[in-house]
């Protein structure tokens, strides 16, 4: 079968030659961003949004080859959404809520996501990364189309990077020859191994994993459900791991861990795939190779996500194995957290050192996401004899006895990071008031008259912060620290959920909501002086 | 916080012990340890307390 160009095949923003290349002197920025990844997509639009100009650069001109990133979870979908690009995800992914863990040939766990009601979006979706990058940059060209002032230019290859106090400058490659431009801020989403971190010399420490794990991408009718299935020491993979996955399309992601010495050329030849996937799947099993790979990981971070002027998000700042979908549902998190205080740097409402607390905060998301992606891994990969007995014991024992199951870590799939211990929260104020919502943890979702609360929350045009007034008076806007807040008032008759979610044994509260969701702090009822001491405090104006 | 008892609480200490021995009768090496990892897990299961398993560590570590 030749099947049309796959659209990871077709360029989708092809090189053109710009102005900037013939300017006598380098054109200046206002933001660049290095990779049009989901990442460099996600902080571009959203600064875009929010009218900051802004200039993607990217190596190549097409979309994500092959599946790469598959599982999106719910923050990432609300954050998306914000951005204009989560509808036509959830409508185009598979989602799954059931995952099954085998041993040898037994089923010994199993275990349901339970999506908690009222929420907008599904625990988690499986598309394939070039379906959500599409999307992103069709969500480019609408706001480009709408007058937003954002650019995206294929074939620009970075070549090196010279920092200055206020700006950098960059040195761009293109298929017509080198050009120069600057940036008053550079935000590199360049990946894992990111060229911006190399051109600075900038650390990138952490564990190495001696190990090779082998994805093929597999179209076929298959009846298997719609679920997560992932084997330990299989026996058409002796001594490994494998997992199954379903993704749009009829696709599936399959993924064999294949250990540390091989012979990566040969393993990739379709005849000894063909054999491992009839080995799996059965003699007779009818399929078409969309996409292989085999990729080795590492858990590293850097020691800073910024340097000056240079900002690092996503895989380039943190690097996890992809056991529990933590890469780019954290990248996602980052430019999340990134973009509405860059916006309020570029706007003087904020001090520069408001950045700091983007270190703060996502360096404790990375560490989260690093000691579970470690921890999965060291389950799933054990390093010494007597690590391999302990976790067979686990299995062994999941089998028959429930109270092994927790132990059982084949991936703790990513939930969203509270910012505890940020020095942008107030210290919680609402005594009773549900743990979930304590300051720094992102807002639940629930339904309220006319939608959803994370509809009306967070900024999209406008770094804007809010206040939510539940069950307790408040007048109808509030502004200090140089911000107008928006002030909603809602009722637990109206909306029932916000009791659990947001009022625990309180019967009433006030909470102080960042742009990205975030709760800054909470109160018992309308304290303005407290609020405005809070909301200086959550852009870094006093601590 | 509950501490891990380090002083003596099995009253039938020879029984105890010959029944752990017992368990282990006739298995070979590898069994053995699978047996004890095991055992191992289903009793930091029932201790549950991370602070006492974490003495228990240090116990055992000397």
């Amino acid at each position: 079968m030749t099947a049309a160009l796959k659209i990871f095949e077709t360029p989708l923003y092809p090189y053109a030659r710009t102005a900037d290349q013939d300017a006598a002197t380098p054109a200046r920025h206002k933001v660049v961003v290095i990779g049009a990844g989901p990442i460099g997509l996600g902080i571009a639009i959203d600064l875009a949004q929010q009218g900051v100009e802004v200039l993607v650069l990217d190596d190549n001109d097409k979309v994500s080859f092959g599946s790469r990133a598959v599982c999106y979870a719910k923050r990432p979908l609300e954050i998306l959404d914000r951005l204009g690009c989560a509808v036509p995800m959830v409508d185009k992914g598979v989602e799954w809520n059931l995952g099954k863990v085998f041993f040898d040939t037994r089923q010994v766990y199993e275990f349901n996501l339970l999506a908690e009601d009222g929420h907008k979006f599904p625990a988690f979706i499986n598309l394939q990364q070039y379906y959500f990058e599409e999307y992103m940059v069709a969500r480019v060209n609408e706001l480009r189309a709408a007058g937003a002032p954002i650019e995206l230019r294929g074939r620009n290859r970075l070549t090196s990077i010279d920092p200055a106090a206020d700006h950098v400058t960059l040195r761009v490659d293109t298929p017509d020859g080198a050009y120069a431009l600057q940036a008053d801020w550079l935000i590199a989403c360049d990946g894992a191994g990111s060229p911006v971190r190399k051109m600075l010399g900038l650390d990138f420490v952490g564990r190495v994993f001696e190990d090779n794990f082998l994805i093929a991408d597999v179209i076929m009718d298959a009846e298997f459900p719609t679920e997560r299935w992932f084997w330990f020491d299989p026996p058409f993979n002796r001594g490994q791991s494998a997992l199954l996955h379903k993704q749009p399309d009829n696709v599936w992601r399959i993924d064999f861990q294949i250990g540390w010495d091989i012979n990566r050329d040969e393993e990739l030849k379709p005849e000894n795939i063909d054999k491992r996937l009839r080995a799996m799947l059965g003699e007779d099993l009818k399929y078409q190779l969309e996409w292989s790979s085999i990729y080795t990981f590492q858990c590293r971070r850097m020691e800073q996500f910024h340097q000056g002027r240079v900002i690092f998000a996503g895989d380039s700042a943190h690097q996890v194995s992809p056991f529990g979908a933590r890469g780019a549902n954290s990248g996602l998190q980052d430019t999340d957290n990134l973009a509405w205080k860059l916006k309020l740097i570029l706007d003087g409402k904020a001090p520069e050192s408001l950045l700091d607390s983007y270190d703060v905060e996502r360096i404790h998301g990375a560490a989260e996401n690093l000691l579970n992606s470690t921890r999965a891994t060291d389950f799933i990969t054990p390093k010494s004899e007597t690590s391999r007995i302990f976790r067979d014991a686990v299995l062994d024992l999941a089998e028959r006895h429930d109270f092994a199951r927790p132990f059982v870590n084949s991936g703790r799939l990513s939930v969203p990071c509270t910012y505890d211990g940020s020095p942008l929260n107030t210290p919680d104020a609402l005594p009773g008031g549900p743990a979930r919502s304590r300051p720094g943890s992102p807002c639940a979702d629930l339904p309220v008259p006319g939608g959803h609360l994370l509809d009306r929350l967070g900024g999209r045009d406008a770094p804007r912060f809010q206040i939510l007034a539940i069950d307790t008076p408040a007048p109808g806007a509030f502004a200090a620290a140089g911000l107008e807040c928006e002030v909603i008032a809602l009722s637990t008759a109206e909306a029932p959920l916000l009791k659990d979610r947001y009022l625990g044994e309180a019967a009433g509260a006030v909470y102080l909501i960042r742009p990205d969701q975030h709760v800054a702090g909470r109160w018992q009822s309308w304290d303005a002086q407290a609020l405005a001491a809070a909301l200086a405090r959550a852009i870094g104006k006093e601590s | 916080m509950a501490d891990l008892k380090t002083t003596r609480n099995t009253p039938r200490a020879d029984d105890v012990y010959q029944m752990l021995i017992d368990a282990h009768e006739g298995l070979s090496k590898a069994q053995s340890d699978a047996f004890n990892a095991r055992l191992i897990l289903t009793l930091m299961n029932h201790i549950g307390d991370a602070e006492v398993i974490a003495q228990a560590l240090a116990v055992a570590k000397r």
